[in-house]
């Protein structure tokens, strides 16, 4: 039986391997097509935020004053111009390295790049460079692919954790042949193969891949802290939740499942149920699961947060120290994204909304829309507080829902965490209709989307609709979703508490 | 007696009159000498190759430092110069121009073309003599008040997203400029009538008579400008001169009369060019000065082109009739004729492009009275086919790319043939360079994307550190400002091309921040080209009275020769505007549908659960209702007693309920009286 089990996780694995391959061979194939198939300018790919325009034009802004052709002539000018700049022309000459400054802050006080300027000095370069007779980005599609990759990796991680845990809470209930009798699709292939493969070869995480735009890399923080949460790896969880939230601010709410996570470790079913047993039995099964609320990961992680977090700032702040500052930055990445400032059009329903709005009425709906994910964050907790991971996996699918600038990477990224639960969500409702709704809205959105901009005989209405019915499916998922998770407990429940009766009878 | 009286008389009448003319001229004669305020008025006609005639206008009125007059003007407009001592204006150049200047056919070298051609709509800028920080301030109630001056939307520069700072492109270079356009303000007689009113005389007298409002807004193109400037030193505070340019500029078609026109024959009409005078074209006459003005003249220029065209001609009759006539005997050539005699003629002394030099015309308004009325008229002869000069090159701009999400602009720039000639003063250098400055505005909603800043030369890609000597960004930010950027290219001299492209991502704005008709689009101001190499004045030749005529004097100016390129029209894509109410409502609507579900599937018990529950309920027996039983016996000061039986708690029940009633009825009764 061992031995068979062994084979078929050595099967499974090596066919795993192979698919990654094909996934990354199959990404490199539309790397090389002319231009990128046009994917880094569709708005489904790059908002604001995550555009690699931007981030070029960014780059290019923080260079033109290092540049040879424009550096001195145009420092020297202002120079002889107005004593304003006097200091500027010292600081140049004095260091040499802070050139660039003058034209950060320019690049900041622009409504162009919205992004951190970590990743400006890290991806910047690769939006220049170029190797002959490839591609032009090439570079910087590779480093996307290798996001993708090492993302899928730690999912798989992560997924092997959980299905341990779960196995392991089983046990302790006593009820593995129950569910081994009842779900089939366990036994197939396990959460954690599935959820990368499903990530590598979600459409969405492709399009976002090859459409050059940050998601992949955003998406990868937030995998690496829930990993480092999963695994018990404080320093770890704290930098992917401080780079995450750095990156695009709203995983900042993962900090909720973090806690739970390294408090009392992955997703078990409800703690009251093991209580109840160890009453029922008399069998202290305390060594096997650890039932309480250990505080000194939390504390750990605590400090590994503000560490990191005064690292990230003390870096930004370094870039941006004449010119601006940290507050420069705060205001056109956070107060961008929250204020809702651009109002083109995007998969999500807030453009529209505010582009339609009364103006009187502007900071109340904005205070309303973002509220709306605060609201969830205390009953969600509360409710599923016994399993962390799939309430980090619901919060990232409500803020990528809500979110001001949503893209087709964010839902990549929840998709993706959803194979985490192919067994707890297998009788989830309406899976073949929201199936079909995702494809039907992801064929939709762009045909009208053509329609409204570029042919210019449909409507804004036709695109907004799709996006409506778009924010509908997510809803769809994540209220079906928690029902599933909620439902699938009360099961474990009636399993566990039935048995005893079972035998008696 | 009564034969020799009747001359003295008049005499005397005209010295008197004379003599008054001068007292009202010169303002109150100060016996320290000062200068005096002064009043000048020019008209220069100049006929152009395509059968077009332009008439440029130009009024200076000066005002000398205003210590000696305190806050009274004797010609000068008060209201420009309250609005210079409030706003410290430097500076200032307003221009309302309809129609665009053809930089091809009409010149783009001469000071007219590089100085009067201005984009369409409203141009304003302002050089403050006020501190950095407050030239935002003045430059906002300066816009308000010539919006108020001038009967235009020249307030709309008001905000921010409108104006620019250029640092260096733009010829007047300083910190304290300020740059704005407003592309289709139209321009109409509620714009000139304000401007007529800043004239001593308005235009009841003198040149200005001449601007017929029918005619001038016929014209092909028309611009009225006002350019001041304040030579006062700030440290006195209100203390300054200040002289006041006002240009008008028309192109107007001469109109040909019938008679003449069937009289000619057909091969040659197609040649000729029309005969005009000042009545044909303005249907009026010049009768007599204003008299308050100093100077009062008309000019009419003869452009090198056309003079050394005629120059060909008239070799080649001399070689036929070998008739013995002196070159400078321009006036009495055989190919035109003037309707009035020149009282002197001016010849453009020129250094540089020795192949030819413009001549200037000059006719006194003061010999001209109401019987005897000037109407200037020039009658061609025979046909003359010549060329303006233009700049270097010539600038063009379009736009690229299709749909309405995204484009690319792109200034091309095409060597002209005329350019040889230039060339050859310049090629002594080893590496011959054309210096070009390119000063470009883009508003807020066009998201350039600098660095897809691509350079063609003569179609051949080039590196954009090769051409671009010196860049100056500032990217435009969402509401707030504009986009600015300022180039200077080094291009090559045999270059015969060269192009620029930039790509953009247009904005989407809110419904509330588009125009009433949104589908029509969007203006992008026009790009200024300038050539700082190359300087657009005449100088002419050293005579007393020329220096004194303000026009030949603002010739002379060294500035260097500019364009404007077109302006740009970008349609954007537009929400739509019947539906703010849906769209709130429908998204609404499924933000409440998330949040409902969600929290009703959150609390949601089934059956077991709900017994389990059930339960907990019966065996607690309801501790609020107990509280609040004991509360309202303390209320009603009664001695609290437990509800015995289910029937009695159903009695007490009903009693609060009527209570609670009651209590509620009182609060609202006591609220209304309380607050009536």
């Amino acid at each position: 039986m061992q031995k068979m089990g062994k084979q078929k996780n050595k099967t499974a694995s090596f066919s795993f391997w192979n698919w990654v391959i094909a996934s990354i061979i199959f990404r490199l194939i539309l790397i090389y097509f002319p231009k990128n198939l046009n994917l880094a300018s569709r708005p489904e790919v790059s908002t604001p935020l995550t555009s690699f325009r931007r981030l070029a034009e960014g780059y290019w802004l923080k260079q033109l004053s290092m540049s040879p052709y424009a550096g001195f002539s145009f420092c020297f000018f202002f120079f002889s111009l107005c004593p304003t700049f006097f200091n500027f022309f010292f600081i140049l000459i004095r260091q040499k390295k802070e050139m660039y400054l003058i034209f950060l802050v320019f690049g900041y006080s622009g409504s162009m790049y919205h992004g951190s300027p970590l990743l400006l000095s890290l991806l910047g370069p690769l939006t220049v460079k170029r190797i002959e007779g490839q591609p032009n980005h090439l570079l910087y599609s590779l480093v996307s692919v290798i996001a993708d990759v090492v993302s899928a990796i730690l999912i798989r991680a992560t997924g092997k954790n959980l299905r341990l845990a779960y196995l392991r809470s089983l046990e302790s209930l006593d009820i593995v042949q129950q569910t081994k009798a009842s779900g089939e699709f366990f036994k197939i292939l396990s959460p954690g193969d599935a959820a990368a493969l499903i990530y590598l070869w979600n459409p969405f995480t492709i399009v976002a891949c090859v459409g050059l735009s940050t998601s992949p890399i955003e998406n990868m923080a937030v995998i690496l802290c829930l990993y480092g949460a999963c695994s018990r790896l404080v320093p770890l969880a704290a930098f992917g939740w401080v780079i995450a939230t750095h990156l695009s601010l709203y995983p900042a709410i993962l900090i909720i499942p973090v806690i739970f996570l390294l408090g009392c470790g992955p997703d078990a079913p409800p703690r009251k149920l093991f209580l109840q047993k160890n009453n029922k039995e008399e069998v202290l099964s305390k060594s096997k699961l650890r039932l309480g609320f250990s505080w000194r990961p939390i504390t750990h992680f605590a400090f590994w947060a503000l560490l990191w977090s005064a690292y990230v700032l003390v870096l930004c702040g370094i870039s941006l120290k004449q010119f601006g500052g940290l507050w420069e930055m705060f205001k056109s990445t956070y107060g961008f994204i929250l204020t809702v400032e651009d109002l083109s059009p995007n998969i999500g329903v807030l453009w529209y909304f505010f582009a339609e709005v009364f103006d009187f009425f502007r900071n109340f709906f904005l205070i309303v829309f973002h509220v709306n994910i605060l609201f969830m964050i205390m009953p969600l907790a509360i409710r599923l507080h016994h399993r962390p991971c799939f309430l980090a996996f619901v919060y990232i699918a409500i803020f990528s829902m809500l979110k001001s600038y949503p893209s087709v990477g964010d839902s990549a990224l929840y998709l993706g965490l959803l194979g985490w639960f192919v067994n707890e969500l297998a009788d989830i409702q309406f899976s073949f209709f929201l199936f079909c709704g995702y494809v039907g809205v992801s064929l939709l959105s762009p045909v009208m989307h053509t329609l409204w901009i570029w042919r210019g005989t449909g409507n804004a209405n036709f695109y907004f609709a799709t996006a409506m019915v778009y924010a509908c499916l997510q809803i769809i998922l994540v209220v079906e979703g928690v029902s599933a998770m909620l439902n699938h407990d009360r099961k474990l429940r009636n399993l566990a508490t039935s048995k005893p009766q079972d035998a008696k009878s | 007696m009564t034969l020799l009286q009747r001359p003295l008389l008049v005499l005397l009448l005209l010295v008197t009159h004379h003599l008054l003319q001068c007292w009202i001229a010169f303002g109150s004669v100060d016996e320290e000498g000062q200068k005096q305020e002064e009043f000048n008025e020019e008209l220069l006609l100049k006929p152009l190759p395509d059968r077009k005639v332009l008439a440029h206008f130009h009024f200076q009125s000066s005002a000398p430092p205003s210590t000696s007059n305190g806050r009274h003007h004797h010609l000068f407009p008060k209201a420009i110069s309250q609005l210079v001592q409030k706003f410290r204006v430097k500076e200032m150049e307003l221009s309302f121009t309809q129609g665009r200047w053809n930089y091809e056919r009409w010149g783009g070298f001469d000071p007219i073309a590089s100085s009067n051609a201005k984009p369409p709509g409203v141009e304003l800028w302002a050089v403050f003599d006020v501190p950095q920080h407050q030239v935002d301030a003045s430059w906002k109630n300066l816009t308000h008040a010539l919006s108020g001056l001038f009967c235009a939307s020249i307030n709309f520069l008001e905000s921010t997203s409108t104006y620019s700072a250029p640092e260096w492109s733009f010829p007047p270079s300083s910190g304290n400029l300020r740059y704005g356009t407003l592309p289709r303000e139209a321009v109409c007689t509620e714009n000139l009538t304000p401007w007529l009113k800043l004239l001593p005389c308005r235009d009841k007298a003198g040149l200005a008579v001449l601007l017929d409002r029918p005619s001038i807004y016929r014209g092909f193109y028309h611009s009225q400008r006002l350019h001041l400037t304040s030579t006062g030193s700030g440290s006195k505070g209100t203390d300054s001169g200040i002289i006041l340019n006002q240009a008008l500029t028309v192109v107007l078609q001469p109109i040909q009369p019938n008679g003449l026109r069937a009289s000619m024959d057909h091969a040659s009409e197609k040649h000729i060019q029309p005969s005009w005078s000042l009545s044909s074209i303005f249907g009026k006459q010049v009768r007599g000065r204003c008299v308050l003005a100093k100077s009062s003249k008309v000019y009419l220029q003869l452009d090198r082109g056309l003079v050394a065209e005629l120059k060909r001609i008239h070799k080649e009759n001399e070689k036929s009739v070998a008739n013995g006539l002196t070159s400078e005997n321009f006036w009495s050539y055989p190919s035109f004729e003037l309707s009035a005699n020149p009282d002197r003629i001016v010849i453009e002394e020129n250094s540089l492009h020795s192949k030819s030099s413009s001549i200037l015309y000059n006719f006194q308004v003061e010999k001209y009275s109401e019987s005897e009325p000037l109407d200037l008229g020039l009658t061609w002869k025979i046909p003359v086919v010549w060329l303006c000069q233009s700049a270097p090159l010539h600038s063009s701009r379009f736009l690229m790319g299709s749909g309405n999400e995204r484009g690319a602009i792109a200034i091309s720039l095409k060597s002209t043939q005329l350019r040889e000639g230039f060339m050859g003063a310049f090629a002594d250098n080893e590496r011959c360079e054309l210096r070009v400055d390119v000063f470009q505005v883009v508003p807020w909603y066009v998201k350039v994307y600098f660095h897809s800043l691509q350079v063609f030369i003569d179609q051949q890609p080039k590196a954009v550190s090769d051409v671009i000597e010196k860049i100056h960004v500032s990217p435009s930010k969402d509401k707030v400002s504009p986009g600015m950027m300022e180039m200077v290219l080094k291009l090559p001299c045999r270059v015969k091309s060269a192009a620029l492209t930039i790509e953009f991502d247009k904005g989407f704005l809110h419904i509330d921040e588009y125009p009433p008709d949104a589908n029509q689009g969007f203006d992008i101001p026009s790009a200024i080209i300038s050539f700082p190499n190359f300087h657009a004045s005449m100088f002419f030749l050293e005579d007393g009275s020329v220096n004194k005529s303000p026009l030949l004097s603002k010739f002379q100016e060294k500035s260097p020769v500019m364009s404007y390129t077109e302006v740009l029209l970008v349609p954007l894509t537009t929400p739509d505007f019947s539906m703010p109410y849906n769209v709130i409502t429908i998204t609404c609507t499924v933000f409440a549908l998330y949040f409902g579900s969600l929290l009703n599937v959150l609390r949601r018990r089934i059956a077991e659960e709900e017994r389990f529950l059930k339960d907990k309920a019966t065996k607690k027996t309801g501790q609020l209702p107990l509280l609040l039983s004991k509360l309202s016996a303390k209320l009603r000061g009664r001695p609290w007693e437990p509800p015995h039986s289910p029937p009695s708690t159903s009695f007490f029940i009903s009693s609060k309920l009527v209570f609670k009633v009651i209590l509620v009825a009182g609060l609202a009764v006591g609220w209304q009286y309380y607050f009536s």
